[in-house]
């Protein structure tokens, strides 16, 4: 082999190792983009949730008590307040409200009763968690009282009645005519 | 010279034989290879499991499995098929063509395309080993919630769903590695001369991929790491009980769920526009329409996600936005359409193989984009969703704009790769019944979903037993022709015709310049592009 050759088969080489160190360069670059969206990606959560509080998107109430304040009743129009419930797997409650719905003046307080069974032979907790549709009437619902705000233990084979004190905001759209009111209750034992 | 260099070169790279030279390969047409075989099997192995279902469903009442192992089957056929089938089929083609296609030596990252590569069959054990283990009375059985893995579902499923969760994140690191190199390949490797906008249509369609991949798929990563955690670490992103809210992992899910679609098809509409310009002996219409078309189905697709939950609950709002931007999606769309047929307009068209799948594919992938339309309707999806419709039109577009899509590209480089031609006679075969057993296992679930029917059930009303007899039949006669193509791929491998460099009449690009098949090296001496 002439020595010609020989160097220029070297400078291919180095040529070689010059873009090759371009190409792992440019490819750590892409790995920055990997990492940036990982941190979206978990970023979301708090995001989601801070846009679930602004527009009621996943229909959750107030967790804490409403004060009172001199709120007006607006005696002008009703609206309807359903409820509806169901135990989650794991929870061995029956519990039901005790009222289909009920038919509510904006600013007027009222109470709602809902019944829980203990149908296993151990002390049990759980926890209601409320949910209200449409989500935009989430924010409307006002509740003073709620067996939902702390968890409940039940006793084996007790009953106990537990009442949900609201009122209906006098702010809330003319043409929200109607609501759910949906509680789900979960056991404690694997959430604390 | 020159030729003494590069025979001084392979006589540097001499490289193990046997297993050890598959470990350990970093050349681009053994790793594309390796994909490809990888994505064949998988393929089959997701068959047999769907084959399974369509038995069960063969006739209402619950025959063959119990509800929960039906449920598994379902699940991991979709993984399976989505990310061991589809995804390894166009990340094999783009390791064995992009070098070709834009003048490389080779890949930009050669060692990270191994690893890539190798994460693959672990992973593919992962997914499939909970079926085994439930044998011998460990756990119960693989993930039975579906490839979505919605919570509350998968919080309480068994171990199936661990396994599940690191399969997938296997396989997400697979993707993003191939990903990165195929980018890095892409912006440093070209030929001098080949611009950005001079590269052939498979280079834009797979940028265009990586991109999406790296962007989205970690925060499927980041989704079900949450998920995990909330099963075994008592934290409470996706559980109501402690805080958290379910319906946040499906916007996490298919923020990379909807551009995963695109994701498995921007690589096939690549090659598409070049199989049709080939076998219609004249070049492709709207190059720069093209490119353009994919950038913004790119873009827009990662914001119209939740059309996929549209009755889990929205403000109106909302779900009005979603609507309108998933729609705006049909008009890039539309442009590439227009570009596909005038590409043929008036060309002196003949139909072999490639282009009958070709051909075939436009049609076929128009329905499934039409009905995505019709799923794209707020009011209308409230009927649809959930039901066979949905089965019906992801299955025109995964199994015939994607598979079918694949197919046509292994017909068309399949000489180049081998050195010989492929059985014709068996290529259409192979084809007729494809595309007639397609439309006969999924049109009926078309009707089963308008009439109701739900999708992921076991067992159904009565008045859908004969749509899903129909549909049954036709599955196994699509799965059994599926043979023919295994058998052609294999007889080529071993022999048959010596296909020419050019291998196809009307064929132009840097690919067909080299020798079929390509030297183990393909440009030592990178090609000037004028
Ligand atoms: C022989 C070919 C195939 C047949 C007969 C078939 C059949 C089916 C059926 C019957 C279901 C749903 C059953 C139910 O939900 O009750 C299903 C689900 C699915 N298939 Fe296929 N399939 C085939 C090929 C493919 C291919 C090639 C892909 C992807 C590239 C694919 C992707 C999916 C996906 C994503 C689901 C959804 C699973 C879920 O959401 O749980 N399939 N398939
Ligand atoms: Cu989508």
């Amino acid at each position: 082999m002439s020595s010609q050759e020989e160097s220029s088969h070297n400078e291919s080489l180095s040529a070689d190792e010059i873009r090759s160190a371009a190409n792992r360069r440019l490819g750590f670059k892409m790995a920055w983009i990997v990492l940036g969206s990982l941190l979206f990606a978990f970023s979301l959560v708090p995001l989601y949730n801070v846009l679930c509080t602004v527009t009621g998107l996943n229909g959750k109430t107030n967790d804490t008590a409403t004060t009172l304040n001199d709120t007006k009743v607006d005696t002008t129009r009703w609206v309807t307040v359903q409820f509806t419930s169901s135990t989650m797997p794991g929870l061995g409650w029956n519990f039901q409200p005790k009222q289909a719905s009920l038919k509510v003046r904006p600013g007027q307080v009222e109470t709602a009763l809902f019944e829980a069974k203990n149908i296993t032979s151990q002390v049990v907790s759980g926890r209601a968690v409320p949910s209200v549709t449409p989500g935009v009437a989430a924010s409307h619902l006002k509740k003073i009282e709620c067996f939902c705000f702390q968890k409940q233990a039940l006793n084996p084979g007790e009953t106990k009645v537990m009442p949900l004190r609201f009122f209906v905001s006098p702010d809330i759209p003319d043409d929200i005519k109607e609501m759910t009111l949906s509680y789900a209750f979960f056991s404690v034992e694997n959430a604390q | 010279m020159s030729t003494t260099a590069v025979a001084h070169h392979d006589e540097h790279a001499a490289h193990p034989t046997g297993i050890m030279r598959w470990l350990t390969t970093t050349n681009h047409k053994d790793i594309g290879t390796m994909y490809l075989t990888f994505s064949l099997i998988m393929f089959l192995v997701g068959g047999c499991m769907i084959l399974g279902i369509r038995a069960e469903l063969f006739q209402p009442g619950l025959q063959l499995m119990k509800p929960d192992f039906f449920n598994q089957l379902i699940g991991v056929h979709a993984l399976i098929m989505i990310f061991a089938a589809l995804m390894p089929a166009a990340t094999g083609f783009a390791n064995w063509m992009i070098p070709l296609q834009i003048g490389a030596p080779d890949m930009a990252l050669p060692r990270l395309n191994n690893w890539g590569f190798w994460l693959l069959p672990p992973s593919a054990i992962l997914l499939t080993l909970p079926f085994t283990l439930a044998l011998f009375g460990i756990g119960d059985g693989a993930l039975a919630t579906g490839w979505t893995f919605y919570p509350p579902l998968s919080i309480q499923g068994g171990i199936g769903v661990d396994f599940a969760i690191f399969a997938v994140h296997l396989l997400g690191i697979s993707s993003v590695l191939g990903s990165i190199n195929i980018i890095v390949t892409l912006f440093n490797m070209r030929a001098p001369g080949m611009t950005l906008m001079k590269m052939p249509m498979f280079a834009w369609g797979w940028l265009i991929t990586a991109f999406l991949l790296i962007a989205t798929i970690p925060v499927l990563a980041g989704a079900v790491t949450m998920l995990l955690t909330d099963r075994h670490f008592g934290t409470h992103f996706f559980d109501a009980a402690g805080g958290g809210d379910p319906i946040l992992f499906q916007h996490l899910f298919w923020f990379f769920g909807h551009p995963e679609v695109y994701i498995l098809l921007l690589p096939v509409w690549g090659f598409i526009p070049q199989i049709l310009q080939t076998f219609s002996r004249k070049p492709m219409y709207g190059y720069k329409a093209q490119v353009y078309s994919f950038w913004a189905i790119g873009a827009l697709s990662v914001v119209v996600w939740a059309h996929h939950f549209f009755t889990a609950g929205m403000p109106v709002p909302a779900l009005l936005y979603f609507m309108y931007s998933t729609m705006a999606i049909s008009l890039p769309l539309a442009v590439l359409f227009f570009c596909w047929i005038k590409t043929m307009w008036r060309g002196s068209m003949s139909f072999e193989t490639p282009m009958l799948f070709t051909v075939g594919w436009i049609i076929l992938f128009g329905i499934g984009g039409l009905t995505g339309l019709v799923l794209a309707d707020v009011a209308a999806d409230a009927q649809y969703h959930n039901s066979y419709f949905v089965v019906a039109h992801f299955h025109y577009t995964l199994f015939a704009g994607g598979i079918m899509g694949i197919m046509a590209g292994v017909y068309y480089w399949l000489p180049k790769m081998t050195g010989h031609m492929y059985n014709e006679k068996l290529g259409k075969l192979h084809f007729w019944l494809t595309a007639i057993s397609f439309n006969l296992t999924f049109i009926p679930q078309f009707f089963l979903g308008l009439a109701g029917m739900p999708r992921r059930i076991p067992d159904y009303a009565l008045q859908f037993a004969e749509f899903n007899m129909i549909s049954s039949i036709a599955a196994f006669v699509l799965g059994l022709s599926q043979l023919i193509f295994v058998y052609n791929i294999i007889s080529t491998i071993k022999g048959g015709k010596k296909a020419s460099d050019q291998v196809w009449e009307g064929a132009e690009g840097l690919e067909w310049t080299l020798s079929s098949p390509p030297p183990y090296h393909s440009f030592s001496e990178q090609p000037i592009v004028k």
